[in-house]
């Protein structure tokens, strides 16, 4: 089953075969403390110091489940358009393995919270897509193994293993999707923007520190294809292929590759007449390639049953018609109020993407918004990307860029000084007024000193002030020049140009 | 010569306590004393604990002597079945694979009964993981019937029974699944009761089916009971399952029946517990309870309960599936036991296997096997789906009963104690044994068995009575009224009886 195989190209792959796919993200929640005990929940804590009888379970002990986090629950499965379940129940899912305390984990079974929702996100090109909700479950989390000595951090072949349990029935909100199909060529894109916009939409929400890279948002991709009929045949009539769940897949271009990859794989395998085998696969981020786990070929049987020791949840109707009142407002939404509100374009809109929030700091500091976007999608974007760095790390405040467009607004900076000033700010000499006041960027608005300036300028010259008074304006820009020489560059042109010829005329 | 302190009641304990007439420890001492005469023939205690159980009692003296306000049982000395969590005391649950446990934290149970300044004396026998109704399958040897030191004490808690019924302690705590407290009553000629699903805390229990353990008082007399409940009762925030309401007047409804009033009590004969199966012994006792019952002015009637023929087999599929995950955590990883497998590599999987294979019993291996069985996909709606609805079956029986009658009752057990090794091989017939007491598991409702008198084996027989959930003060109200009855006709209390142990053993130690 391991033999070298031939690849198939992403396209000719999308030319043969209709990917369906589905993601689970699990969701780790901010709340303070676990979800069937009082232990505290922070990232980083020395191993096994966050534990009480119950999250290592110990015999006798009992959950008792966190109210914050049903809340958080609730909240989610509002925010992505779910119905929440007037009755929710617990459940025992039955697996041996050192991760699990209890050897089996409290989870929801066929009685989850929230259900049939649905997300709506926008593509990079702005193409809307909508992905629906299966279900959305709370469940505890299993402890961190790290695996010591063999190869790469795997179980088989270690030395030994080492447990720790301060992960141990820290909340999870785990989101399902019903399978996704139609999407062809696009299904990569697809699958990470509704994996952004999920974790954009977690953020809002402040359930959780919604950390790809800390593992506080994690998702598993699964993926089959299945034969792509004629033209004018129905596709969705196809049955379903095989899928593969290729697990732990840990940022968003990582979602994006481990579809494309498995895409290429299962057709790959499919074209030569093999089967694609059911079973669950690891994400490789170095290669970008996934790699067979344990088969899933026998189903795995966790013997559900209703956990015993945990009453149902009930949510009343009025706390969650609180709850729905308090919702923030989401991300799609925002955006297009704020289209709305600052007039730009959908091309506009796109460019602001990644800088939304940066904007929408500066216009409520007093810029404008097209004055705001300027600067985040130009200046701003551009240093960012030669540094490296997100937007939000630059050490400039929407607040700064606010009052950069004041002082070209009172004329105080002309566009050029502004950019200076930028720089400054960007150079660590601090707020923009302060870089003006220190470098001395200030427009010369001064009409005496500006003056006096011309007047000096026109004595020095007094054959081309003589050229000017005989109808030849072209060589004002010669004037001007010299005054802008002496004043440094502080002067506003236009106005030089206004009172040389208010003098020669 | 002075008076055998282990034979008074608790309540006398607590009053002779109280008006200082003799100290905890004094107390305590005697039933150490006791345990030290008896506990090798009865083997009542996997452990005893005397110099914390001294150490309790002398605070409690001293607490007395500064004038401190006290719970009501303070200084009266109490067994714990080996199913609780004591903190810092070992925790079997008469298994080898928890031999060296030692809990970090108590029961809310074991903690309300410390709290209330009862002096622990150490911890009982049991069936492994409460698994059983004879204690045989403790892996710590059988405890011995003190009747009659061939005969099985009940289960899975006759270690609780017995050494309540060998004066070895006034009370006890017991935990019942399918009526190991009440059974083990039944055939030691003692007081136990299962109160309510919910009434008492289950945090620091160590689980066989979540969904139907409780634990409860076990002790020679009905008024014992009652103040061991009221003193264990109660909210516990960290069990979501116990009720959030008032612990029951349970003292004073003892009390109420002992004064002998029963005029308007609507009392259920269950039709289907009676006949087959029941031996002629224990229904003549049967018998005669009804009409102490009539006689106090109770309407008797017969009720039927159809249901009650599928609620054995409903019990043997929902509380091994329950139990099979509820032990899936011995596993060697964190505590208890741990077996290096002999041979082949030495793995994760290898290491729990060879220690769930060294440290479980066979009937721990049957019950988990069931129940892993009978939870897999394919088999879960036939097998634990089916048993589900017979439960709601059972709880509609009995909706339908509570509206003709105010408590049900039947024969605790179908037999009296039976002998040592005669079922340890037939699994089976050792199920029987719960035929009359696993019905209120299924609906969570409370049950009392209250001895009746010896059948012609010259063993004890037990009444059980049956109350609506939450109405636990209905079945000491009756259960009281009974004893109150038959301990006047017998002259005395019915374990005045039973062989003197001490004497039997010889006295000498």
């Amino acid at each position: 089953m391991n033999q070298q195989m031939e690849f198939m190209s992403f396209d000719e792959a999308m030319q043969r075969f209709d990917p369906v796919f589905g993601i689970e993200v699990h969701v780790e929640l901010n709340t303070a403390t676990k979800m069937f005990c009082s232990c505290a929940t922070s990232f980083g804590a020395p191993p096994n110091t966050l534990v009480c009888p119950v999250c290592i379970g110990l015999p006798g002990s009992m959950p008792t489940l966190n109210k914050k986090a049903v809340e958080s629950a609730i909240r989610l499965g509002l925010a992505l358009n779910c119905s929440i379940a007037s009755m929710s129940r617990f459940a025992r899912k039955n697996y041996f393995y050192p991760d699990l305390s209890k050897n089996y984990q409290i989870s929801q079974y066929d009685e989850p919270i929230d259900y049939d929702g649905y997300v709506e996100f926008e593509l990079d090109d702005g193409t809307e897509v909508r992905v629906d909700i299966e279900r959305a479950h709370m469940e505890e989390d299993a402890a961190k193994l790290t695996h010591v000595g063999g190869a790469a951090g795997r179980i088989h072949g270690a030395n030994y293993s080492l447990v720790d349990y301060n992960r141990g029935g820290v909340p999870l909100i785990e989101i399902v999707t019903k399978p996704v199909e139609g999407m062809g060529e696009r299904t990569p894109e697809v699958a990470r923007a509704y994996v952004a916009a999920l974790r954009d939409i977690v953020r809002v929400l402040g359930i959780s520190d919604a950390r790809m890279d800390q593992g506080s948002i994690r998702a598993d991709v699964n993926l089959s294809l299945r034969r792509r009929v004629e033209a004018g045949q129905d596709q969705g009539a196809v049955p379903f292929g095989k899928r593969t769940e290729t697990k732990n897949v840990n940022s968003l271009r990582a979602i994006e590759l481990a579809v494309r990859y498995e895409c290429e794989r299962q057709a790959a395998l499919l074209t030569a007449g093999q089967p694609v085998v059911q079973e669950t696969r690891h994400f490789h981020e170095d290669t970008g390639a996934t790699t067979s786990g344990r088969s899933k070929e026998e189903a795995e049987d966790y013997r559900y049953f209703p956990e015993p020791d945990l009453l149902p949840v009930c949510p009343p109707a009025k706390w969650v018609a609180e709850l729905r009142a308090s919702l923030p407002e989401l991300p799609a939404r925002r955006r297009r109020r704020l289209q709305a509100e600052w007039g730009f374009t959908d091309l506009e809109m796109r460019d602001a993407a990644g800088v939304l929030d940066l904007i929408a700091g500066t216009v409520e500091a007093g810029a404008s918004p097209a004055g705001a976007r300027k600067w985040w999608t130009g200046e701003l974007m551009r240093t960012a990307n030669e540094q490296g760095i997100s937007p939000e790390e630059l050490p400039v405040t929407p607040g700064d860029v606010a009052s950069l467009e004041q002082l070209i607004a009172q004329g105080t900076l002309t566009d050029k000084l502004a950019r200076q000033a930028l720089a400054g700010t960007l150079a660590g000499e601090g707020p923009p007024a302060a870089v003006v006041a220190a470098r001395g960027l200030a427009v010369v608005g001064d009409d005496d000193a500006l003056g006096k300036a011309v007047d000096d300028a026109l004595a020095a010259n007094p054959e081309v002030a003589e050229k000017i008074r005989g109808g030849k304006t072209a060589a004002i820009g010669a004037i001007v020049g010299a005054v802008m020489k002496a004043t440094r560059g502080k002067a506003d042109a236009a106005k030089v140009r206004a009172l040389i010829e208010e003098r020669l005329s | 010569m002075s008076q055998d302190l282990t034979r008074l009641t608790a309540a006398e304990m607590a009053s002779q306590l109280a008006a200082k007439q003799i100290s905890a420890v004094e107390l305590t001492q005697a039933h150490l004393q006791r345990i030290d005469h008896v506990d090798d023939a009865v083997h009542a205690f996997l452990q005893v604990g005397a110099d914390s159980a001294l150490a309790q009692a002398r605070q409690v003296d001293e607490a007395r002597a500064r004038g401190e306000a006290l719970g009501r049982l303070a200084g009266v000395p109490i067994a714990v079945k080996d199913l609780l969590a004591t903190r810092g005391v070992a925790t079997t649950c008469g298994s080898r694979i928890l031999e060296n446990w030692v809990p970090v934290y108590d029961a809310t149970a074991v903690r309300r009964v410390r709290e209330a300044g009862m002096p622990i004396l150490g911890k009982t026998n049991m069936d492994e993981f409460a698994m059983g109704s004879s204690t045989e399958h403790s892996a710590f040897g059988p405890t011995h019937n003190p009747w009659d030191l061939d005969r099985i004490p009940g289960g899975s808690g006759g270690g609780s029974a017995a050494a309540v019924a060998a004066f070895e302690a006034p009370l006890a705590l017991g935990s019942d699944t399918g009526g190991s407290i009440r059974q083990p009553a039944a055939v030691t000629g003692t007081v136990g009761v299962k109160p309510t699903y919910g009434a008492v805390s289950r945090y620091g229990l160590v689980a066989m089916a979540s969904s139907l353990d409780q634990i409860g008082p076990c002790s020679r007399t009905v008024l014992d009971a009652a103040l061991l409940h009221e003193v264990i009762g109660g909210h516990d925030p960290f069990d979501s399952t116990s009720l959030d309401e008032p612990v029951a007047h349970a003292v004073d409804q003892a009390r109420q029946g002992m004064a002998g009033d029963l005029h308007g009590v609507r009392i259920g004969i269950i039709g289907e517990l009676r006949g087959d199966g029941f031996d002629r012994g224990v229904l003549d006792r049967y018998a005669e309870a009804l009409g102490v019952l009539e006689d106090l002015g109770a309407e008797v009637q017969t009720v039927s309960c159809p249901s009650f023929g599928f609620t054995l087999a409903a019990y043997y599929l929902i509380m091994p599936s329950e139990a099979s995950s509820n032990l899936a955590r011995f596993d060697a990883m964190r505590y208890g036991l741990r077996q290096a497998p002999e041979g082949g590599p030495v793995t994760v999987e290898t290491v729990m296997a060879a220690t769930r294979e060294a440290g479980f019993g066979p009937e721990v291996k049957r019950r988990v096997i069931l129940g892993t069985y009978a939870l897999s996909a394919g088999y879960y709606d036939a097998y634990y789906g089916s048993a589900q609805k017979v439960r709601t079956l059972v709880q509609e029986d009995l909706a339908a009963a509570w509206e003709k009658v105010d408590v049900l009752v039947s024969p605790t057990c179908p037999t009296t104690a039976f002998r040592l090794g005669e079922r340890v091989d037939d699994p089976l017939a050792m199920y029987l044994s719960d035929t009359a007491t696993i019905p209120a598991n299924l609906a969570g409702i409370p049950g009392i068995s209250v001895p009746i008198g010896l059948a012609g084996d010259g063993l004890p027989v037990g009444l059980q009575v049956l109350a609506p959930a939450r109405a636990d003060g209905w079945v000491y109200r009756v259960a009281g009224a009974v004893e109150a009855v038959l301990t006047d006709r017998w002259g005395g209390a019915l374990l005045e009886q039973a062989p003197d142990l001490g004497k039997q053993q010889g006295g000498e130690r």
